[in-house]
C-alpha cells in the first residue's frame, strides 16, 4: 500500500499546499522547453574541447597548427588565451572560497594536467565533427606522472604531490612542507577522552565510499557571443546564472556589467551546475572567430570531467552506557577533493552527528587533492558519506547493548537548544518528529515477510539523516498587470517546479490564484542579484523575497486606491484579494485595471539574505531482500519521512524526497567510478555508470512532516538534500538485518556484498 | 526507394510528425542529429548519445527506438512520431495530461522521451501492470524523480485512453 502522507503543524493556506500544474508544465511535456543546447543563433560555430588522456602529467608542449588548418576550423585555444590571474580565494561555488588560478586551471589546463579528461584545448568550427576532427589533430607531449587516486593514498607523506605549492591549513594555520592535504578541520565539544571511559560498550569502525557522479540527465553545455565591443552573452544550462557569470568575469577578468548570462531550462544539476565549465572556453573561442560558438559535453566529458562527488575515507568511533546513552563518538573524515582543493569538507564533518545530541565529541576532517576530477556539490555534500559512516556505527552500538534502533535514536536524539559539533545550537528542528514519523508508519508497524525462495533473506533497517540547509541572497520582483495578473521576474534557475512554489507564495499573500502570477526566470540584466538553485534555499529565501515583494503591491495598490477614492490609505483594508473602504469594494482585478485606467503602475521588488539557515532532518526505513548467492540486493519497500517546514508544493515536495531517495540508493547499491591503476576512468557511458532504472526501484512512500521554520513567513525550511543522506545507512542496516553482516564500504554492489558474505561464511554458492 | 547522393551527402524524404520532410544527412549523422540540428525538432534531447538514457526516443515505422543510435540515412521512407507530434500545449495527449498532473516531472528533460516511450507502451499494451510499466520504461533514465510519479502518470494515461475509447 503506497503511502503519501502530511503530517502538519503548519497553518491553514488557501495557495500553499495545494497541488496545482506547474507553469511551464505544457512546454515541458511537449518538448518546446528550450534548454541550453536547444539554441540556435546566426553563423554560430561548434566547439569541442581536447581533453587529457592522462591522470597526471606535466604538459611539455602543445602544437595545434595542424588543427588551425583544418577545413572549417574557425579558433583554438589552450590555456595562453586565459589571462594569468593571481593565486587568491574567491567565492567559488557551494564549497566556500576557492583560490581563483585553481579555478582557472581546472577549465583549461596550465602546465599540468590533474585528472583524466582535464580540458588541454578547444577548438571552433563549422560543424561539430569538424571541432571534433580538429581537436585529434593538436599534439601535446606529456610527461607521465603517478597518480594518486584515493584520499589514503593522499594522506601518505611519500605521496607525489600535485600541487607544490599546496600547504596544508589547519584551522588557519599553513604547513611549511608542501603536501596533497589542503585543510585539516578540527571540530568538537567536551571531552572525549573522558566521555569514552564512561562507556560501558565502545564501536569502531572505517569505511570506504566511492567516487559517485550527480548524473543528471542533461550534458554540460554553453553558447557565448563576444561582441567587438567586449559585451559577452552566455545562455547556458547553470544552477545560478549569476554564478556563472561572476565565475567567468573572474576568471576571464572581465566586468561584469559586460556580461550577460541567459538561463535556459536545466536538465538537472543536483549540485554539479554550480560551477563553469564550458562558458570560458566557449566565450574565449567566440572572442577569437568573432561568431557566435556552441558547445556541449558528451557524457564521456560529463562523467570524466565534471562533478563528481568525493570518495571518503571515515574513521568511527562511538561509546555508550549499558542504556543506550552515547558518551562520546569520535570521527576522522579524509575526502576527495579531486584535482584542486575545496571538496565539501565542512558539511561532510558537521552532518556527521548531527542526528544525536553529543557531550562529547570530536570531528577532524581532511580535504586531500587526487587524480579525480574536481570535486563538485551533489545534494547534501558530504553529508551521505559521513552519515553512512556514522549511522551504521551507530546500528551496530544499539546492537551491541540489545537497544532497537529507533528507540536508540529516540534516546540520543538532537533537538532545539542542543549544541551541534560544529559550534551553534540547534534552532527548531523535526528530529524527534521524523523518527516518529517512521516509528508510527504503515511501514515500521506492518512486519516484514520472511523471503519465499530458499536463497533469500530479507531485512529491515533505519536511518537518519541532516542537513544544514543554505541561505544566500535571492530577489524578486512583482509587476501587477492591467487585467491582474502579476509577472513575477525571479533569478532562481528553477530545476524542478521552483517557478511555481515561488509563484505560490506570492498568490498566497497577493490573495489571487497561483495561476494569475506569471513567473519568470530573469537574466542577469533583469533579474536582481540571486545566488543558485542549490542548499535546499530557493522555494525558503526566493519565496521569501517573492512574499515580501508582494505585501509591497498590497500596500502599494492600497495607496493608489486611496488616491483614486480619495480616502487616506490607512483606511483601505485588504484582505483575501479585495480592497475596501466606505463602501468601496474591489476584487484584486477590479482594483488593477482601476489603478491602470488612473495611471498608477504597481511594481514590487525585494531582495533578501537571511541570516540562519534552518536546517531538516530526515528519518527513513528500507526494507530488502538480499541474494545470498549472487550478492544482489532488491528494495522491496521504502519509507523516507522529512521535515520540509511547510510543504508548499507538495506533489513536488514528493518528488524531491523520492528523487533523493533513489539517488541514494543508487549510490548504497551500485553507483562508482571506477579507475585503472593508472588513473583512467573505465566506465564513462551510462551503460557502465549504472544510475538506478524504474525496473530497480519500488514505489517510494513519503511522509511530510511539517515542523515550520519560525524565521520564515510561510514556515518553509527547503526540501531538496536530506533526502539523499540516510539511504545507505538505512540499507546497509537493513543487509545485516537480513543476513548479520556490517557492510563498510560503498557501493554494496554484488562483488563487495558477496566478499563481505565470504568473509562472514555466509555466501551460498 | 533509393536514396539519391549530393556530394557525399544522402538527401532523405521521411514523414515525420504527418508530415513530409526532406533534408541532407552526412553518413555519420544520426537521426538525433538531424531532428535537433536541420530541423529543429528539439524535443529529442541528447543525454548519452549511445542508447541508454531514452531522452532522445521517437517512434520509427511503430517502433520504439533511440534516435541516438539510428543513422539518419535510415530514416529514408519512414513515418517518424516525435514528441512534437505527441500533442501541442493547446491540446495535449492524455498522456501528457497525466504526467503534468501526477507531477511526473521535475527538471523535465527526460520527459519526452518518457513521453514518447508510454506512447509507445501503450499502443503495444493498454492495459499494463506496474512491472509491466518498469520493465518497459528501464530504457528511459530520470534521475530527479525516482520514478514513482512516473509510473503513477502512466497507469493513470492508460485508465484515461481506455475510458477515452470507449
Amino acid at each position: 500500500m503506497a503511502v503519501d502522507e502530511i503530517v502538519t503543524k503548519s497553518g491553514d493556506f488557501k495557495v500553499i499546499g495545494k497541488r496545482p500544474i506547474r507553469h511551464d508544465g505544457a512546454d515541458k511535456v511537449t518538448g518546446r522547453a528550450t534548454y541550453g543546447s536547444d539554441i540556435s543563433l546566426q553563423g554560430m560555430l561548434y566547439g569541442r574541447v581536447l581533453r587529457s588522456p592522462h591522470a597526471h602529467a606535466d604538459i611539455k608542449s602543445i602544437d595545434t597548427t595542424d588543427a588551425e588548418a583544418y577545413p572549417g576550423v574557425h579558433a583554438v585555444i589552450t590555456s595562453k588565451d586565459y589571462p594569468n590571474v593571481e593565486s587568491k580565494l574567491v567565492e567559488g561555488g557551494e564549497a566556500g572560497s576557492q583560490d581563483l588560478s585553481y579555478m582557472s586551471a581546472n577549465k583549461m589546463a596550465r602546465g599540468k594536467v590533474l585528472y583524466h579528461g582535464h580540458p588541454v584545448a578547444a577548438v571552433a568550427a563549422e560543424t561539430r565533427d569538424a571541432a571534433e576532427e580538429a581537436t585529434r589533430l593538436i599534439k601535446v607531449e606529456y610527461e607521465v606522472l603517478e597518480p594518486i587516486l584515493s584520499a589514503r593514498r593522499g594522506r601518505e607523506k611519500s605521496s607525489p604531490l600535485l600541487h607544490d605549492t599546496l600547504y596544508t591549513d589547519t584551522e588557519g594555520e599553513k604547513d611549511t612542507e608542501p603536501s596533497n592535504v589542503a585543510e585539516h578541520r578540527i571540530y568538537g565539544t567536551g571531552d572525549i577522552e573522558k566521555g569514552f571511559a564512561e562507556a560501558d560498550v565502545i564501536v569502531e569502525n572505517e569505511y570506504d565510499t566511492a567516487t559517485v557522479h550527480q548524473g543528471y540527465i542533461e550534458p554540460h553545455n554553453a553558447t557565448a557571443l563576444w561582441r567587438e565591443d567586449g559585451s559577452l552573452d552566455i545562455w547556458c544550462s547553470s544552477q545560478g546564472h549569476f554564478w556563472m557569470r561572476n565565475e567567468t568575469a573572474k576568471i576571464l577578468q572581465h566586468p561584469v556589467s559586460k556580461i550577460k548570462v541567459t538561463p535556459m531550462e536545466i536538465g538537472g544539476g543536483f549540485g554539479g551546475k554550480t560551477l563553469t565549465y564550458l562558458e570560458t572556453p566557449a566565450a574565449l573561442l567566440s572572442k577569437k572567430s568573432g561568431r557566435p560558438v556552441k558547445m556541449w559535453m558528451d557524457r564521456t566529458e560529463v562523467l570524466q570531467s565534471t562533478g563528481p562527488t568525493p570518495g571518503s575515507w571515515i574513521k568511527v568511533k562511538v561509546g555508550a552506557t549499558n542504556d543506550g546513552k552515547i558518551t562520546a563518538a569520535q570521527v576522522e573524515i579524509s575526502i576527495e577533493a579531486g584535482g584542486f582543493p575545496g571538496g565539501p569538507l565542512h558539511p561532510c564533518c558537521l552532518t556527521s552527528l548531527a542526528p544525536y545530541n553529543l557531550e562529547n565529541a570530536q570531528v577532524d576532517g581532511y580535504d586531500v587533492v587526487v587524480n579525480k576530477p574536481k570535486s563538485a556539490a551533489y545534494r547534501a555534500p558530504g553529508a551521505t558519506m559521513s552519515e553512512f559512516a556514522v549511522e551504521t556505527t551507530m546500528d551496530e552500538l544499539a546492537e551491541k547493548i540489545g537497544m532497537d534502533s529507533l528507540e536508540f535514536h529516540m534516546l540520543n536524539a538532537s533537538k532545539e537548544g542542543d549544541w551541534r559539533v560544529d559550534g551553534p545550537r540547534f534552532l527548531r528542528v523535526g528530529n524527534i518528529e521524523c523518527i516518529e514519523a517512521i516509528k508510527s508508519s504503515d511501514h515500521w508497524t506492518t512486519p516484514l515477510q520472511a523471503a519465499t525462495e530458499p536463497n533469500k533473506v530479507r531485512g529491515r533497517g533505519m536511518a537518519s539523516g541532516f542537513w544544514g540547509n543554505a541561505t544566500l541572497t535571492s530577489s524578486a520582483r512583482g509587476r501587477v498587470n492591467e487585467d491582474g495578473s502579476v509577472t513575477l521576474v525571479e533569478g532562481s534557475c528553477d530545476i524542478g517546479g521552483s517557478r511555481t512554489s515561488i509563484a505560490m507564495q506570492m498568490a498566497e499573500t497577493l490573495g489571487i490564484s497561483e495561476q494569475d502570477i506569471v513567473p519568470i526566470v530573469g537574466d542577469t540584466d533583469d533579474a536582481g542579484y540571486t545566488a543558485v538553485t542549490g542548499g535546499s534555499r530557493t522555494t525558503a529565501v526566493t519565496g521569501l523575497a517573492a512574499y515580501n515583494a508582494a505585501n509591497e503591491i498590497m500596500a502599494k495598490m492600497s495607496t493608489g486606491l486611496a488616491e483614486v477614492w480619495e480616502v487616506k490609505s490607512d483606511d483601505v483594508t485588504s484582505q483575501n484579494g479585495r480592497f475596501s473602504c466606505n463602501g468601496h469594494d474591489l476584487s484584486f482585478k477590479e482594483a488593477a485595471a482601476l489603478l491602470h485606467d488612473n495611471d498608477i503602475q504597481v511594481t514590487g521588488q525585494s531582495t533578501v539574505t537571511p541570516k540562519t539557515p534552518a536546517g531538516a532532518f530526515s528519518c527513513q526505513a528500507a526494507d530488502i531482500e538480499l541474494d545470498l548467492e549472487t550478492g544482489k540486493v532488491e528494495i522491496l519497500r521504502y519509507t523516507i519521512a522529512q521535515d520540509a517546514g511547510t510543504a508548499i508544493y507538495p506533489p513536488y515536495v514528493e518528488g524531491q524526497m523520492q528523487g533523493g531517495v533513489a539517488q541514494g540508493i543508487g549510490w548504497a547499491l551500485n553507483e562508482e567510478y571506477w579507475y585503472d591503476d593508472e588513473g583512467h576512468l573505465r566506465n564513462s557511458s551510462l551503460l557502465d555508470y549504472r544510475m538506478p532504472t524504474a525496473l530497480d526501484l519500488p514505489m517510494i512512500d513519503t511522509i511530510i512532516v511539517e515542523v515550520p521554520n519560525p524565521d520564515h513567513p510561510y514556515g518553509v525550511r527547503g526540501v531538496g538534500e536530506v533526502c539523499i543522506v540516510p539511504p545507505p545507512a538505512a540499507i546497509a542496516n537493513a543487509i545485516h538485518n537480513a543476513v548479520g553482516v556490517r557492510m563498510h564500504e560503498l557501493p554494496m554492489s554484488p562483488p563487495k556484498v558477496t566478499a563481505a558474505l565470504a568473509t562472514a561464511g555466509k555466501l551460498q554458492t | 526507394m533509393s536514396t539519391k547522393m549530393v556530394e557525399g551527402k544522402t538527401i532523405i524524404s521521411a514523414r515525420i510528425n504527418g508530415q513530409t520532410s526532406d533534408f541532407i544527412a552526412e553518413p555519420r549523422d544520426s537521426l538525433l542529429d538531424v531532428l535537433r540540428e536541420n530541423l529543429q525538432l528539439t524535443g529529442a534531447k541528447e543525454g548519452c548519445n549511445n542508447g541508454n538514457c531514452g531522452a532522445c526516443n521517437v517512434i520509427m515505422d511503430g517502433r520504439l527506438v533511440n534516435s541516438c543510435c539510428v543513422l539518419a540515412v535510415e530514416a529514408n521512407n519512414t513515418e517518424i512520431t516525435t514528441i512534437e507530434g505527441v500533442g501541442s500545449p493547446d491540446d495535449l495527449h492524455p498522456i501528457q495530461e497525466s504526467f503534468l498532473e501526477n507531477a511526473a516531472l521535475q527538471c523535465g528533460i527526460c520527459t519526452p522521451g518518457f513521453i514518447v516511450s508510454t506512447k509507445a507502451l501503450l499502443e503495444e499494451n493498454p492495459n499494463p501492470t506496474e512491472h509491466e510499466i518498469r520493465y518497459w520504461l528501464a530504457g528511459n533514465l530520470c534521475r530527479c524523480t525516482g520514478y514513482d510519479k512516473i509510473v503513477r502518470a502512466v497507469q493513470d494515461a492508460a485508465t484515461r485512453m481506455q475510458e477515452g475509447s470507449k
